[in-house]
């Protein structure tokens, strides 16, 4: 059995498309930083985005964000035209952003006040989702009062209280150290295990996109362009040594040979 | 009482002890300088009439006060909204600044008259300048990755000042109230000297005038003793307004 896929990765039409980029090309000042950059997300699928750091990352998530124009290309979410149109994806960066003045519960209710929930119907909702994402008793806490992991945990909820369906992730864990981090993988794997979210990863941790990913795409060079597409077939919820077995170490090897 | 507040406490009441004994030894005739023991009996005489007037200089300075941090807030919105705004009118803020109120007073008297409307004219001068600035520096202030990300989720320029701008300039708006509610005391009492129907200006230079040192000591600490609990409420309104900065860290 293969362990690694051919390039392109073929999407049969049956598979439901949520997010497109489409053929997006982006330069600043006359350097190009983003050229001819496809990707395409299917529902509940985990993809990454791996490549060096300011190799382009930044620019693709503003771009599908709605933040940038592109220069060229459009980005599609459920068939919608999306491009250069704020409002509809959101994002979650390596600085969680939390608000230092709202207590974690109105931070993860901000969201919901943006779309016009009454505050006290947003806070209910959102102390709804706390238990499952192992934040109980922090919803009454200010940001500076819980560890780096908590803030990232609460930024996420924030962000899934946008949107339950879609979120991007840029490098959402890469300022925790390593034990910090290993523990928030198992965390998150387990939470995106019931909530299903599509999620555009974007990362420079090789070991993170392998443990985390169901797909991975390579982006690198300059101007930045997708160079390599690999589909991670170990089933979900991983085993937990996952990280220590010879088809880890393949996976690896062969992104490194892509790079 | 917190124990680091012993030592100025001490220091006080060494120099109130310091001054009696020199009142006492008969060095300075009693006439040029009250002792504290004068100065306060001379407060409670008086009480009921610094009072009448205390009511009529916090009357004043109030007004002023909340025009001028009316004022002022209005325009740092606007200066922050347009930067043309900004750029033209930022250097005449700081220019205007260089104008001691104290000279411009006499000409607001001619203007206005001896009522209220000077005095408070005087105070909103004075007192919108230090929320302006501390609201326009606050305001920039603002995280641009925070607004990017609210702007992500469709937060209009409306939204993005109710939840970032705003909450973030509060520190420096209130630095700027606790000067301004000084200035608006003194602002007062600087009119009331150049002519009005009272106040504790007023009262001062009638005091004055009988060369009543007792009761210009009391009034003078009196006047101080006003602008330091408008500026212990503005502090108070502070932590009650920003209870995350005054987190026990544990």
């Amino acid at each position: 059995m293969p362990l690694i896929l051919d390039l392109p990765i073929a999407i049969s039409p049956n598979d439901m498309v949520k997010l497109e980029v489409r053929n997006v090309s982006k330069s600043f000042d006359g350097i190009s930083v983003l050229q001819d950059v496809s990707l395409q997300l299917r529902q509940g699928e985990l993809v990454s985005l791996l490549g060096v750091s300011g190799g382009g990352k930044t620019t693709l998530f503003n771009v599908i964000s709605g933040l940038l124009p592109p220069d060229k290309g459009e980005v599609f979410l459920d068939g919608e035209n999306i491009t250069n149109r704020p409002g509809h994806i959101s994002y979650m960066l390596q600085k969680d952003l939390l608000l230092p003045y709202r207590t974690i519960e109105d931070n993860v209710a901000l969201p919901l006040l943006l779309k016009g929930v009454k505050k006290k119907e947003a806070r209910v909702q959102a102390s709804a989702m706390f238990a499952q994402f192992g934040l109980d008793g922090t919803q009454k806490k200010y940001p500076s009062q819980l560890s780096g992991g908590m803030r990232q945990r609460a930024a996420l909820l924030r962000t899934y209280m946008f949107s339950s369906d879609i979120a991007l992730l840029d490098e959402p864990f890469s300022a925790l150290d390593t034990l910090t981090k290993s523990a928030i993988h198992g965390w998150y794997l387990d939470v995106m295990e019931k909530i299903k979210l599509t999620t555009l990863f974007v990362t420079h941790d090789i070991d993170e996109a392998i443990l985390l990913s169901d797909r991975i795409y390579l982006l690198s060079g300059a101007p930045g362009k997708i160079t390599g597409e690999i589909l991670i077939r170990e089933p979900k919820p991983r085993r937990t040594d996952f990280n220590l077995t010879p088809e880890f170490l393949e996976y690896k090897r062969e992104i490194l040979s892509l790079l | 009482m917190p124990r680091r507040n012993i030592p100025s406490l001490v220091a006080i009441a060494a120099l109130l002890l310091t001054w009696q004994l020199v009142c006492m030894s008969g060095l300075i005739p009693s006439y040029m300088l009250p002792s504290p023991v004068d100065v306060l009996r001379a407060f409670v005489s008086e009480l009921p009439l610094l009072w009448e007037n205390s009511l009529i200089t916090l009357q004043e300075a109030f007004i002023g006060l909340a025009l001028g941090v009316g004022v002022g807030f209005l325009a740092a919105v606007l200066m922050d909204s347009f930067d043309v705004l900004y750029k033209a009118f930022y250097p005449l803020l700081i220019i205007t600044q260089t104008v001691p109120s104290v000279a411009i007073a006499p000409l607001l008297v001619l203007w206005f008259g001896y009522e209220m409307t000077p005095k408070i004219v005087l105070i909103v001068i004075s007192t919108f300048f230090p929320v302006t600035v501390g609201l326009l520096d606050g305001f920039r202030s603002a995280d641009k990755d925070a607004i990017g990300l609210l702007r992500s989720m469709g937060a209009d320029r409306l939204r993005i000042f109710r939840y970032i701008k705003f909450p973030t300039a509060l520190p420096q708006l209130f630095s700027g109230l606790r000067i301004a509610a000084a200035y608006s005391v003194v602002g007062a009492v600087i009119s009331e000297w150049l002519g009005g129907f009272g106040g504790l200006g007023v009262y001062m230079t009638r005091v004055k005038k009988a060369f009543a040192f007792d009761k210009m000591f009391a009034v003078i600490f009196l006047i101080s003793a006003i602008s330091l609990a408008l500026m212990a409420l503005v502090e108070l309104a502070e932590k009650k307004c920003m209870p995350y900065r005054y987190l026990d860290k544990k």
